[in-house]
């Protein structure tokens, strides 16, 4: 099961985040600044995978991650997920991102915050992979846009 | 701040202009992300956010804001909360916002509804919630899953409401279960297929929060399973990989439809769109390799059928992309788990080859991985990938390094052992992560006691242990390695060597720089020098206490390793008067009183050298000691106090559970505690009220230790159980290696390293990694390949221990530090207890010699013979108690109290279907002039059945006959026949309860009314009352000699203690566990020489094992469940069982 879903800049600064396991705000905010410290200094020639903290879950628990540009992604995961699968799942997430937002950039993720949660509610569910077709999630987001232009104008 | 979003935040006006999307970009929210970019300090940004919230709360609630309004403020809310801040007023807001808006208002709230749940999922769970707060969180749970939210998790909360809560309570409780699930069930046949496929993700977490609840819905499972639409399918295993892991045997019918679905996703026969880089479907393939591995493990009918498949698997996935590799990797697994193929095997070994060689990174990472996994089975495997793993271990990425020193730690055997933990030393001393320094220090240890090749290399490397791993270290390492000095091994020359090496290692250490040692080292070093400096002849023992005392002195020395020292300068004190008398004095005004207290009886000692020979003889054997976990010397004591008004003990896990009871309303003024047990204690006099307890609290530390080395302790007990289950007693020639077998090879692991030089990567083409890679491999050959499966035999461990008779009174960690804490008589942990102890010394030197009776160390004629009298009294003693206790302190059960006086005809009038059960002797519980009641306890195998008769006495017709029967402990899950509307003269009905224990008591106690008329409008109310004991909830385990192994491995508390052992027949085990097993209905699984091992369960509910071994005149018995409280009660009524004989 997928615990959390964090995004954060080269900075540390948190530009999504999604738990998919209770925790109160400021434990949160030490998951994030304890794994982007972890992941920072990760040199990019090195695996995605780190293991052995013990923040969410004990010792079942594992970060896996990838670097864009300025963004860090990182899905807090345990043994129940493929390492793998994950990988490409957020290659996915991401492509799917640069689909709806036409070349996304940090920027979008700050001022589309509530359009980054929408795409990735059609992608993960309840911490369980919902959909990993690209184009599927595109359709689906679509589908709600559409709707909800079709409400706007009705008002 | 970013400076990237500074500089890009000139450009913002433009960008929200061009883009057609930012008219839904509020301003206010434009103006909040701008202005915090703008700011400097974390403080401003606090204040600024803050602001903002408390104009949203103005905002939500005042009535003028338009729903476009609102939906704005939840956006900024979000926001707020992404920084860290609390924005949870506004989910109410969100979820009514939600209620009445469309789809857009729906899609912006559904994010803050679902914080909102998280947030009432805590508040539900904290046990300061009231019941209002609770009945309101009930109605917004109902809100929210009208919505179509899951809020499953309030399910088990609504349903205790309902039962504990008052009319409006159970309303709302009972309501909501059945409010919820059923619109998850409907949408389950709902046209469009995402909304299947998240109706079946929702019923998941339904199954995960609430199993019991879902019973009903498994058929839908199954149904999903089977959706035509294969996103839903897809869906649905994320249940059945739940399912399966959760009991694999009661779903191997499906395996047949597995293997035929992964057929066809590998086959193609998909629809183009679930292809991802043309790998059909990878994350379904992914799902279902987990399913079938866990299906075909250990069962070779399964495997059968998957062989086929998962051959095409290995075959199909042949494109060089990284979704292959993961499928490839899950195939790999899969091989490796279930029942062995040779073909498969080869197959899987060569894409082991495949990652361990890929210049990926990510997929090395998985080859390492897939490696460790495999040489569990296969220990070759890892010479083929050698010269990659020396490679790998001077990797620069520290998760590879990791990884490959977890992989050495599998392959590690006598002859390679001193080159891999000079590995992982080398790591570990570059490494400043705390968890990894924690994990691979104890395997160090783990390995350096089990392969040392000669004494000082052992000695050094525990040396370095300590001073790296430090306070960092699990407890149990220091213990263990102080109990294998102290145990030693068969010859005393031997074990008289590794402590001379000890000793001069250590004070070469002390000559040195000391600030720097860890405590732990400290204290380890003090213990050994304390013990065994008189060994070495050559050093002065002034010198000794000269370089502890010198320890004393330094400030970075903690108030707990100070007392350790001074232990061990009260140990080789003797004949050193000058010297000791000034430390005395020194610490005689220290502040800490523990340290005070040592000080005086430092010099008391020194003073008195018999008294000191006595008290602390040298060199005695260890064996002689023994530990009186009951602590019965204490009991004068503990009675005295509670006459004072002392509060009875309570074992920890107890009054955990009674903290959490205790968090709601007391509404009964006081309780009656004091005078009960007053009087209970005068009667018993020097009986021990705490004997249960204590065991039981010894037991729950042991526990604890246990699981933070997330490893078993054995030592010391015999090892009989292998990975494969029990191990047939081997006449095992077990000498410890005297020679470092290294220098001499066998012929076979020579063959091995040779066979190993012509396959050199050509790449790297060097001399020392040749050299390395011989030296870590060795061993690995043929020959000794299978001695690492643990199959043929395990490599003789260098430091063998001597079978120790206390083993199972006291846990196996704790049983050191206890040790050297008696042997000292000033216990170094427990302050309360050489508290408690001192002062008895002081005030009356009688009982200060009788309280040293416990520990029969003393050598002198007189006083063995006290010795053996007093312990021959306290046995006596111990059984009365185990007697008179029981009697007086617990309550009784039914029998106690009523002897089975009703005649036992009334069974004839048990149901049909109930006849034939087992059944216990009916008691009478109570009676009026009109009726009488009794009861019979009918014991079914998932429940226990509890039979109340009403007989009517009086010659006239009773009418509204109504039982009512309350227990909190106990579930009732059906109940017949508990209203009459008419019962005849002298005839008498039966009604009858199924009840379930969830959470073993020792004893249970249920009450209950029956009301009825004798005369129309009358009504009147028989109380009653009665006990049943946890024996009755206890039901045979059959199970074999193997699985017994398995479970016993994968069971996490235990809790040992010494029985009573029936002697009065020939076979004293046996006859013992014959009466155990008559009465508390246990299964003999087998008895092997002087040992047996015993099952039962709780109802259909947890296991207990139970692993007896008879020792001299007491039983040694050690539970194993996976809930905490079982071994406790099963103890209890054990040992109740045994004294009623």
């Amino acid at each position: 099961m997928i615990k959390a879903i964090l995004i954060f800049n080269n900075h540390g600064k948190p530009r999504l985040i999604r738990f998919y396991q209770y925790f109160a705000e400021d434990m949160q905010q030490q998951i994030i600044r304890e794994t982007f410290h972890l992941v920072s200094k990760r040199d990019d020639n090195v695996c995605n995978f780190l293991e052995g903290g013990s923040l969410i879950g004990g010792s079942d628990y594992k970060l896996i991650y990838r670097h864009y540009a300025t963004l860090y992604f990182v899905f807090c995961v345990d043994s129940s997920e493929s390492e793998l699968g994950i990988l490409d799942l957020i290659q996915v997430f991401v492509e799917t991102l640069d689909k709806c937002f036409e070349n996304v950039c940090e920027l979008d993720l700050i001022f589309h915050m509530d359009k980054v949660h929408y795409i990735l509610q059609e992608v993960v569910m309840g911490g369980m992979v919902l959909e990993t077709n690209m184009n599927e999630i595109v359709a689906q987001v679509e589908l709600q846009n559409r709707m909800e232009k079709s409400e706007v104008s009705d008002q | 701040m970013s400076d990237v979003v500074e500089k890009t935040l000139t450009a913002l006006p433009a960008l929200f202009d061009s883009q057609t999307g930012a008219a839904k970009i509020t301003n206010r929210l434009r103006q909040l992300i701008k202005s915090i970019t703008e700011l400097t300090s974390k403080h401003e940004e606090e204040n600024l956010i803050k602001q903002e919230l408390s104009a949203m709360k103005e905002q939500v609630s005042s009535p003028n804001t338009t729903m476009k309004q609102m939906r704005e403020i939840m956006v900024r809310a979000m926001y707020c909360e992404m920084l860290g801040y609390d924005a949870s007023f506004t989910y109410i807001h969100a979820i009514k916002l939600a209620q009445q808006g469309g789809v857009l208002e729906k899609r912006e709230e559904e994010n803050l509804i679902k914080q909102e749940l998280s947030a009432m999922k805590e508040q539900v769970s904290s046990p300061n919630t009231t019941m209002k707060q609770m009945r309101e969180i009930m109605v917004r749970a109902m809100y929210c899953e009208m919505l179509g939210y899951d809020a499953s998790f309030t399910y088990i909360h609504a349903i205790k409401l309902a039962q504990q809560g008052g009319v409006l309570e159970k309303r709302v409780g009972t309501f909501t279960p059945h409010f919820h699930s059923s619109p998850y069930i409907t949408s389950i046949t709902h046209a469009q297929e995402i909304i299947r496929r998240k109706a079946v993700l929702a019923l998941y977490k339904f199954y995960l929060i609430a199993p019991n609840q879902v019973q009903h819905i498994h058929a839908k499972f199954r149904k999903a399973l089977c959706d035509k639409d294969p996103g839903v399918m897809t869906s649905s295993l994320h249940i059945y990989l739940q399912l399966i892991r959760e009991s694999p045997d009661s779903y191997k019918d499906l395996t047949g439809s597995f293997v035929t679905i992964l057929k066809q996703v590998v086959g193609g026969k998909l629809p183009l769109d679930f292809n991802y880089h043309s790998v059909p479907a990878p994350w379904l393939q992914i799902q279902l390799l987990r399913i079938l591995s866990l299906l075909g493990k250990e069962d070779q009918s399964t495997s059968e059928l998957m062989y086929e498949v998962l051959d095409e698997s290995l075959r199909r996935a042949e494109m060089n992309h990284n979704i292959t590799y993961a499928i490839l990797y899950e195939c790999v697994k899969a091989v490796y788990t279930i029942h062995p193929k040779a073909e498969l095997l080869e197959k899987a070994a060569r894409c082991i080859g495949n990652f361990v060689l890929s210049p990926k990174i990510n997929l090395k990472y998985l080859g390492l991985k897939a490696l460790t996994y495999v040489v569990q089975h296969d220990a070759k495997l890892a010479l083929q990938h050698q010269m990659t793993i020396i490679e790998c271990l001077d990797h620069s990425d520290f998760t590879i390094k990791r990884e490959t020193l977890e992989l050495l730690f599998r392959i590690t055997n006598a002859q390679n052992v001193t080159v891999i933990v000079e590995k992982m030393l080398d790591f570990l001393r570059s490494c400043n992560d705390e968890h990894t320094i924690i994990h691979l220090v104890g395997k160090v240890a783990e390995l350096a006691e089990k392969f040392a090749p000669d004494n000082s290399w052992f000695i050094q490397t525990m040396n370095d242990v300590f001073s790296i791993g430090g306070d960092l270290l699990q407890q149990d390492v220091p213990n263990n390695f102080l109990r294998l000095l102290a145990e030693g091994s068969e010859s005393k020359e031997e074990d008289d060597q590794l402590r001379l090496y000890a000793v001069d290692s250590y004070l070469t250490v002390l000559k040195g720089h000391t600030s720097h040692l860890p405590q732990c080292f400290l204290q380890v070093m003090s213990w050994v020098l304390g013990e065994y400096a008189h060994l070495q002849e050559s050093v002065d023992q002034r010198e000794v206490i000269r370089l502890l005392t010198q320890l004393l002195d330094q400030r970075s020395v903690s108030s707990e390793t100070r007392v350790w020292i001074l232990s061990a300068l009260t140990k080789i004190s003797e004949g050193q008067t000058d010297l000791i008398l000034d430390l005395a004095e020194s610490l005689s005004s220290s502040q800490d009183t523990v340290l005070r207290q040592q000080a005086q009886e430092l010099r008391h000692l020194s003073q008195e050298s018999q008294l000191h020979e006595w008290a602390l003889p040298r060199g005695a054997p260890w064996d002689g000691i023994e530990v009186d976990s009951s602590l019965s010397f204490l009991d004068g004591f503990v009675s005295e106090a509670l006459a004072a008004g002392a509060a009875p003990y309570k074992p920890p896990h107890q009054r955990q559970e009674e903290l959490c009871e205790d968090r709601a309303l007391n509404l009964e003024p006081y309780g009656f505690s004091l005078p009960v047990s007053l009087s209970s204690c005068s009667i018993t006099d020097r009986q021990s009220p705490t004997l249960l307890s204590v065991s039981s609290g010894l037991s729950g530390n042991s526990t604890e230790l246990s699981q933070k080395a997330g490893c078993l302790i054995l030592e010391g007990v015999k090892r009989v159980w292998g990975k494969d289950g029990y191990l047939p007693q081997k006449k095992r020639s077990t000498p410890p290696v005297d020679e470092p077998s290294a220098a001499v090879q066998p012929p076979g692991q020579q063959e091995a390293a040779e066979r190993i030089e012509p396959r050199p990567d050509p790449l790297t083409q060097n001399q020392d990694k040749q050299q390395l890679a011989s030296s870590l491999f060795v061993g690995l050959g043929v020959g000794s390949a299978m001695s690492l499966l643990g199959k043929s035999e395990a490599p003789p461990p260098r430091f063998r221990k001597k079978p120790h008779p206390h083993e199972s009174s006291s846990s196996s960690s704790s049983g050191t530090s206890e040790r050297s804490s008696d042997s000292s008589s000033r216990s170094s942990r427990n302050t309360t207890n050489s508290f408690l102890y001192g002062s008895l010394l002081e005030k009356e030197p009688a009982t200060s010699i009788s309280a040293f009776d416990h520990t029969p160390k003393s050598t002198t004629a007189n006083g063995l013979a006290q010795n053996k009298d007093t312990k021959e009294d306290r046995r006596a003693n111990t059984s009365q108690i185990l007697g008179g206790d029981m009697v007086i302190v617990r309550p009784s059960t039914i029998q106690d109290k009523h002897p089975p006086s009703v005649s036992s005809d009334l069974t004839a009038l048990l149901p049909a279907d109930l006849k034939d059960l087992p059944h216990s002797d009916v008691i009478s519980l109570t009676s009026d002039p009109s009726l009488s009641l009794s009861s019979c306890r009918l014991f079914r195998d998932e429940a226990l059945l509890l039979v109340i008769f009403i007989s009517n006495c009086t010659e006239t017709v009773i009418k509204d006959v109504a039982v009512q029967l309350t227990c909190e402990e106990l579930k009732t899950v059906s109940l017949r026949g508990n209203v009459v509307d008419c019962l005849e003269a002298r005839s008498t009905s039966v009604c009858h309860y199924a009840l379930l224990m969830d959470d073993p008591h020792t004893n249970v106690s249920f009450t209950g009314t029956v009301s009825y008329q004798t005369q129309p409008g009358h009504t009147n109310t028989l109380p009653f009352s009665g006990t049943l004991s946890t024996a009755d909830f206890i039901r045979p385990l059959v199970v074999t000699t193997e699985e017994y192994g398995k479970l016993w491995l994968s069971l996490s508390h235990d809790v040992k203690q010494n029985l009573k052992l029936l002697t009065d027949a020939g076979d004293p085990l046996r006859t013992t566990l014959n009466s155990l097993k008559d009465a508390l209905q246990l299964h003999v699984v087998d008895i092997i020489g002087s040992e047996g091992i015993v099952a039962c369960r709780l109802l259909s509910g947890a296991p207990c094992l139970l692993h007896c071994r008879v020792n001299g005149t007491a039983l040694a018995m050690w539970l194993r469940s996976p809930h905490p409280a079982l071994p406790d009660c099963i103890l209890y009524h054990c040992q109740r069982a045994l004294a009623h004989h």
